[in-house]
């Protein structure tokens, strides 16, 4: 599905990423994690091409798509919710699930099944996206890069600075989108919320993995070290 | 009494054409944040526009369609001035983002070649376009005060404009993209926006609006190349006034602008009116930086 391969990337004139290679299978939920500012949040933006990456391979359906403007991946099939969410503050709830489906070419409703997985967004419809509380938000960015139904779906810290019962909310989701037959990659520091959710984790560490495997065979306190600050 | 109601009448009859070139300005410039110090010019190739379109009128056309040719003046000024826009952001602007002084100094090389452009083509002195005889005379409201037709049909012309712009803008699909990618440029991308294309049909847009204002300016007096000089620092003022990147901003900055201007002239004389409402936005601006109304936008923040 998503194949990196040796990726560089660079702020400026800074490396923030050195040889870093990540693989995501078909409906597989990958974690990768790490530490603050090791570079887990600019891998993510890599692979939307939010970043200078001059060296290095992202094949996303073994399609190289390195070069390409950030547009094109996302309509590719590659569904981002940022780090902070990044809602359009000054538009309503409805105006921000309807920039999800720009990605194909802005045709179509927005889909029920979003008011499903996320109720709260159905009586929040014309209220301000700067208006709703952090979890909110995070539920709405979800559901905006869910209106398409991406080959893959890129998350970044979805619990970050969230309520617990909206983080369980939002596990009980990412369950419910990997029985569908979604492609998920997360970004996560929060060890506990991956388990019985992931299926492969990565370890990042100073823009490099250092470590990588089953999430099932996964050696929970090592991890935890490594992670740790 | 009839002399003030006259004052207010012209002050809004400025304020309309300031709100026409400020919000073609005010989307690129809030867009974009590029200084366009051409934008000007724009305006002059809109007032052009009308003196071909009156030309071609009065030399191929029977006298008695003559009267028409505003309106086919109007979109024309319109398109072309969004041509020349368009083309000067796929061939300068586009290098320039994020720079914002390189952008003023190159746009301003712009704005001169453009004014020898018409010196070259039109010469150098000003030529007149003769207003449609169906809007000479004015309207008599009172004894002793008439509001001109024409500045009536300019203030019409404006409200047709913002309204056209705010369906645009918030009532359309196209106006959400614009919005988005003001709002949060990355995040569009990330969405499947093409921001490039929304910046360069964008820019177009904010260019043709100029050219309309260029068009309805030939009702006022006579047009030459450096027209656009004139307006680009009361337009300026416009912007910066109302707060970068809102539409009500604008409508207030220009509406304060061109009463303003009117207003102290009027009081005083033209140099101490100019030199009195310069100083004041100047204030005002030291009170509160960011305008009448703001927008927290991460595009600017950057």
């Amino acid at each position: 599905m998503l194949e990196v391969n040796n990726l560089e990337a660079y702020y400026g004139e800074s490396v923030i990423l050195k040889n870093v290679c990540l693989n995501v299978q078909q409906g597989h939920i990958v974690c990768l994690l790490g530490r603050n500012g090791v570079g887990k949040s600019t891998f993510l933006k890599s692979v939307m091409g939010l970043v200078h990456t001059p060296c290095g391979s992202i094949c996303l359906n073994n399609e190289e798509i390195i070069d390409k403007p950030t547009y094109f991946r996302a309509r590719a099939g590659i569904g981002y919710v940022p780090q902070g969410r990044d809602i359009f503050p000054h538009m309503t709830v409805e105006e921000n699930l309807q920039l999800g489906l720009e990605i194909k070419g802005g045709r179509g409703g927005i889909p029920q099944e979003l008011y499903e997985l996320f109720p709260v967004l159905k009586e929040m419809l014309t209220r301000k996206g700067g208006d709703l509380s952090g979890g909110q938000q995070q539920q709405l960015a979800i559901a905006r890069a869910l209106a398409v139904h991406p080959k893959l779906l890129l998350l970044d810290e979805p619990t970050e600075g969230i309520q617990p019962s909206i983080i369980k909310d939002i596990g009980r989701v990412i369950l419910r989108l990997k029985k569908e037959g979604y492609t998920i990659l997360i970004v996560e520091q929060y060890l506990e919320f991956i388990f019985g959710i992931a299926d492969d984790y990565y370890v990042m560490d100073k823009g490099a993995i250092i470590a990588q495997g089953l999430v099932s065979a996964m050696n929970k306190e090592d991890i935890q070290h490594k992670i740790a600050i | 009494m009839n002399t003030y109601f006259l004052q207010v009448f012209n002050g809004i009859s400025v304020s309309s054409i300031f709100m026409l070139a400020a919000l073609g300005l005010a989307v690129t410039f809030g867009l974009m944040k590029i200084i366009n110090m051409a934008h000007g010019e724009f305006i002059m190739i809109g007032a052009y526009a009308a003196y071909i379109i009156q030309n071609i009128f009065s030399r191929y056309l029977p006298a008695s369609i003559f009267d028409l040719y505003f309106f086919v003046a109007i979109p024309a000024s319109f398109f072309l001035a969004g041509i020349f826009g368009w083309v000067l952001e796929k061939l300068i602007i586009r290098h320039l983002y994020g720079r914002a002084l390189d952008s003023i100094l190159a746009t301003w090389g712009v704005s001169l070649v453009l004014q020898q452009l018409a010196r070259s083509i039109f010469g150098a002195p000003n030529v007149d376009v003769k207003s449609p005889s169906w809007l000479n005379g004015a309207l008599l409201v009172l004894p002793g005060l008439q509001l001109p037709y024409k500045r009536l049909f300019i203030m019409l012309l404006v409200i047709a404009c913002m309204t056209a712009i705010y369906f645009l803008m918030y009532r359309s699909n196209y106006g959400r993209k614009i919005r988005a990618v003001m709002q949060n440029r990355a995040m569009a991308a990330s969405l499947g926006i093409n921001t490039r294309k929304i910046d360069a049909c964008t820019f177009a847009f904010g260019s043709g609006l100029a050219g309309i204002a260029g068009c309805a300016l030939t009702l006022l007096g006579s047009i030459g190349p450096t027209l656009g000089t004139n307006y680009i620092v009361d337009t300026f003022m416009v912007v910066v006034l109302g707060g970068v990147g809102s539409l009500w901003g604008t409508i207030a900055g220009g509406f304060l602008i061109g009463t303003g201007n009117t207003t102290l002239e009027f009081l005083t004389n033209a140099t101490l009116g100019k030199v009195l409402v310069f100083t004041l936005v100047i204030l005002f601006l030291q009170w509160r930086p960011k305008g009448l109304f703001t927008i927290n936008s991460r595009s600017l923040d950057e």
